[in-house]
């Protein structure tokens, strides 16, 4: 989870990767906390949402915007949150990008990639 | 019992919101206890970013504004 809460402040941006078992999945999650650590947004977890996990659900809720990495094409990312009843937010998916599920290496530079993009779609 | 806990570190906000649900909680006549979570270490832990919030029964139920007494008769009830 994020390292912060914030007091009164706006919505936060929400980053939601699959981080998922395959390659591209633990480049959507590297991608994340980069950008995380950038402090583009804040990686959030989405099995808060499979949980609906109640502080977890009411955050996201509360989100200005929010992006959803999913690594493959399985989309697991935007059907989760749709299927928690969320319908406003980005997605980001690595096949788009040309990162093949199972052959792509997880490297600095696809993470960057992936990081590059999301924050095109912020902008 | 009613456990109503308010999430957050003390500014006028979250006071408000720690006065609107005691205005609710009395009105209703309901047992209650009400704690006030002030460590980010603490509010963390509810999966929450945004203050003030408030818990009801440990499920956060809404988050990053002060409502009103009647919703929080509604979550109460």
């Amino acid at each position: 989870m994020c390292a912060q809460a914030d007091c009164c402040s706006g919505g936060p941006t929400l980053i939601f990767a699959c981080s998922g078992a395959a390659d591209v999945g633990e480049i959507a999650d590297r991608a994340a906390r980069k950008l995380t650590k950038d402090g583009i947004g804040k990686m959030f977890c989405l099995a808060g949402i499979g949980g609906r996990v109640s502080g977890i659900m009411k955050t996201t809720e509360s989100a200005e915007k929010i992006i959803a990495i999913d690594g493959c094409t399985l989309n697991c990312v935007k059907n989760c949150l749709e299927q928690a009843g969320f319908r406003k937010f980005m997605h980001l998916q690595l096949a788009g990008l040309g990162l093949e599920k199972g052959k792509s290496p997880v490297t600095e530079e696809n993470i960057i990639k992936v990081a590059q993009k999301a924050i095109k779609m912020f902008d | 019992m009613k456990n109503i806990q308010i999430l957050g570190t003390g500014c006028p906000k979250c006071k408000k919101l720690v006065e609107n649900a005691e205005v609710a909680a009395k009105a209703l006549g309901i047992e209650y206890s009400l704690e006030k979570v002030t460590q980010i270490s603490e509010i963390m832990k509810f999966g929450v970013m945004m203050t003030p919030a408030l818990a009801i029964d440990g499920q956060v139920k809404c988050v990053g504004k002060v409502i009103s007494p009647d919703e929080i008769k509604k979550m109460l009830t």
